[in-house]
């Protein structure tokens, strides 16, 4: 049994945590959250692409680092754990993943080099409204490789070059790579829970785009990518969790309230016990994930959705009962205790809710079932 | 990353497997009974500890002198997953060889070790433990069976009290039992432990009849139970300092809840008509619970993987496995009363020849509350999270400084 990560990886995971206190204190997150104007941190960006991480799974042939998924799940769990505001999750996680599942062999010629070089910021087009997407409520189209339609909340879009939009062609959707710098491309940023992850509306006017895999295909491709993505997601998340433990612990470590630290009352001890078992079971899940994602198992559908309501399970628990340890002064704009609110919000909201994700499992769940 | 043995425990599962294939029982004697908490079937567990004894595997990490193989805690869990494999008679040794019999070795002298030892391995004597009493289940250091010098000087105990929820003790041979020895003293600062003879017609055994029906546990009452200075484990007055010794274990003996899980619901929500005719599965709400558990239920599953692996680098396992019990505890009960509502009003009905499954749901719904309490309340394990794994303080203790006799005791 070897139900781990290895020494190299975990010597990643430690230079990743050092860089990252050193790159990304709080204070650099909070110069996205108060200045309207800042998209991202884009210094961070930068410093992050010289790391080689944008690469880190890019194969060696199209300037990545060549190393594998299980590297990049233990970046992700620091850059979850530093709230990073960058847009690494849309580039790395959503768009290098799929353009490396399902990209014609020009496609990747030409896109995963500029990722790993910090030149594209990517995107993921999905979304037109409240609720759940489907291919009954889909409204774009393509028509002889022109988009038309509207697209919200993207996140990064307004910062992004590249976005993967969902379509229909034919009546039948698919999944079609846009060039945002285009002119029959709008922008308008949004207004988000996390604004130290932007979003915007896209509006495509005759955009001209490339499909990425096969007609038809488009939701079908989406899960693919999405399971992908939800496991590095879930790392970001358990370092996100695992951070407002800490932060939780060590604030009921020094506050008195009747005469003692108020750590030393049950109900704060059981409170921080709970949130505990949740960051384990998160992890455990993660971890499977992991290997089911860096060994491409058949497994990884079932094992990135446990992975998926396993993460945002936590992470949303920890967060909000992080700023309940902290009483009112949780509650200030000048505690961090709401980065990690938000960010668990915008972590569990962007590929797909949690019960978007249990129906998902469950139907697998189903199948496999009825199948044995 | 991956979930491969090295090639020393590939090695060690493949003669496990060729041994037990050779030896294990092909078919099961009665009712499964994990936890051997009945007496029955109690010579084919026996029978079966004695086999695998005679070929080092009853205690694996024991010294090869004390009849183990020297192995270590990895071997155990290869053994442990191989053996379940098979439908192996109920384990009523677990207790005495986790907790019992490793308390004597650390603490008798050689001639008790060398009486005792062997039979316990061997699965001829069974072992008891008597810690818990009427006054306290989670407080063990507020035990008031008192034992005091007998006053004819022959330097004898006679000791005098009741303990409860004693598992196996109406099959046992020999028991440990913590006593009050100084009630002048603080409370963990006057307990003193001693082997005794359960067998002793000074010690009366009356099942417990529990809520679930069943009767695994007892209470023990000692009336003027006479034991020598000899059937001394530890000084006197330290038995709290024994005790530890011997709950080191017990959160690894007591383990994780049974019980059907999530794939039983499952495949019963398939098979029940739900809200509008259709099977229950439909159910949206039912859905989302389904997912919460299995998730759960990945989790530990992961956890042991992740535990496992530490034990398999030599590592000592860190503190997520400790998390085990109190998740798969309450999703026992949750989950049971979940499937018996999905049965809407004939839920009720708890005869297995009616209710689905031979109705598990029914009887864990009835034994999960002594999940949630046996070994560790789910709020004890709370606070040893809160205070072991997390570092944060203990409670304040009203009790600690204080003479044990002036302890206010309630009713």
């Amino acid at each position: 049994m070897n139900f781990d990560f290895s020494d190299d990886q975990k010597f990643l995971k430690n230079e990743a945590r050092k860089f990252l206190e050193a790159q990304c204190p709080t204070s650099r997150v909070r110069k996205v959250l108060d200045e309207d104007a800042k998209s991202f941190d884009e210094d961070l960006w930068k410093a992050v692409g010289e790391q080689g991480w944008l690469g880190a799974a890019i194969p060696e042939q199209y300037n990545g680092l060549g190393l594998g998924r299980l590297e990049l799940c233990v970046i992700a769990e620091e850059l979850g754990r530093a709230v990073a505001p960058i847009p690494f999750a849309s580039t790395v996680y959503f768009l290098a993943e799929a353009i490396m599942l399902a990209g014609s062999e020009e496609q990747k010629a030409y896109l995963l080099p500029r990722i790993a070089a910090g030149e594209v910021i990517g995107a993921m087009a999905v979304s037109e409204g409240p609720g759940v997407t489907s291919a009954s409520t889909l409204q774009a189209t393509v028509e002889g490789g022109k988009l038309n339609g509207v697209k919200l909340p993207v996140t990064d879009g307004d910062i992004a070059n590249v976005a993967l939009v969902l379509a229909k062609e034919n009546g039948k959707p698919g999944l079609f790579i846009a060039d945002l710098t285009d002119a029959s491309v709008t922008r308008d940023a949004l207004k988000t829970l996390d604004p130290t992850r932007d979003a915007a509306r896209l509006t495509f006017k005759d955009a001209p785009v490339r499909r990425l895999g096969e007609a038809g295909q488009g939701f079908e491709l989406l899960e693919q990518i999405n399971d992908r993505a939800a496991v590095l997601l879930a790392f970001e998340q358990c370092g996100g969790a695992d951070r407002c433990l800490e932060m939780a612990k060590s604030y009921a470590l020094e506050r008195y309230a009747f005469g003692r630290v108020i750590g030393s009352y049950q109900a704060i001890k059981h409170k921080l016990a709970d949130i505990y078992v949740k960051n384990e079971l998160a992890r455990s899940n993660a971890y499977y994930g992991a290997w089911a994602l860096n060994t491409d198992a058949p497994e990884l559908p079932v094992a990135a959705s446990a992975a998926r309501i396993a993460g945002s399970e936590a992470y949303w628990f920890a967060s909000k009962e992080n700023i309940q340890t902290h009483g009112g002064i949780g509650f200030t704009w000048e505690m961090d205790c709401h980065l990690h609110y938000r960010r668990s919000r915008q972590l569990s909201l962007v590929a797909g809710a949690p019960r978007v994700w249990k129906e998902r499992l469950v139907s697998q769940l189903e199948r496999r079932n009825a199948a044995a | 990353m991956d979930f491969k043995d090295t090639p020393e425990e590939a090695a060690y599962r493949q003669q496990v497997r060729e041994w037990l294939a050779a030896n294990a029982p092909k078919k099961r004697e009665g009712e499964p009974d994990p936890l051997g908490e009945s007496s029955d079937g109690l010579a084919a567990s026996k029978a079966w500890q004695a086999k695998k004894a005679a070929a080092g595997y009853a205690c694996i990490t024991w010294p090869k002198e004390w009849g183990g193989q020297g192995g270590n805690p990895i071997q155990q869990v290869i053994f442990g997953q191989e053996e379940s494999a098979f439908p192996t008679p109920g384990n009523p040794f677990q207790i005495g060889l986790g907790m019992c019999v490793p308390t004597v070795m650390t603490f008798a002298d050689e001639d008790t070790k060398k009486r005792f030892v062997g039979p316990a391995i061997r699965g001829e004597e069974i072992w008891c433990q008597l810690f818990s009493e009427p006054s306290g289940g989670s407080d063990v250091a507020g035990a008031r069976t008192r034992a005091e010098r007998a006053p004819d000087g022959s330097g004898d105990w006679i000791i005098n009290g009741q303990k409860v929820w004693t598992t196996g003790a109406q099959f046992s041979d020999f028991g440990i039992v913590i006593c009050r020895t100084n009630p002048d003293a603080p409370k963990h600062k006057g307990m003193t432990m001693f082997w005794i003879d359960m067998k002793d017609p000074a010690v009366e055994v009356r099942p417990i009849h529990q809520m679930s029906g069943g009767s695994g546990f007892n209470e023990v009452f000692f009336t003027d139970l006479r034991v020598k200075d000899s059937q001394r484990l530890g000084a006197v007055d330290d038995g709290w300092r024994v005790s530890l010794v011997t709950l080191m274990n017990e959160r690894l003996a007591v383990g994780g809840a049974s019980g059907a899980g999530w794939s039983a619901f499952l495949e019963s929500a398939r098979q029940t008509p739900g809200l509008d005719g259709g099977a229950a599965i439909k159910d949206q709400a039912l859905r989302e619970k389904l997912a919460d558990w299995y998730v759960q239920a990945e989790g530990l599953k992961h956890t042991r993987n992740r535990t496992m692996t530490a034990l398999s680098k030599g590592e000592t396992p860190g503190p997520e496995s400790s998390i085990g019990k109190i998740i798969s505890a309450v999703q026992m009960q949750e989950l049971a009363n979940s499937a018996v509502e999905m049965l809407d009003q004939y839920g009720i009905i708890n005869d297995p020849s009616l209710a689905p499954l031979r109705g598990a749901f029914q009887a864990s719904l009835m034994s999960a509350p002594g999940m949630r309490i046996a070994g560790g309340t789910d709020e004890i394990l709370r606070n040893i999270i809160a205070e072991r794994v997390l570092g944060l303080p203990g409670d304040i203790r009203v009790d600690k400084d204080v003479a044990f006799k002036d302890l206010p005791t309630g009713r």
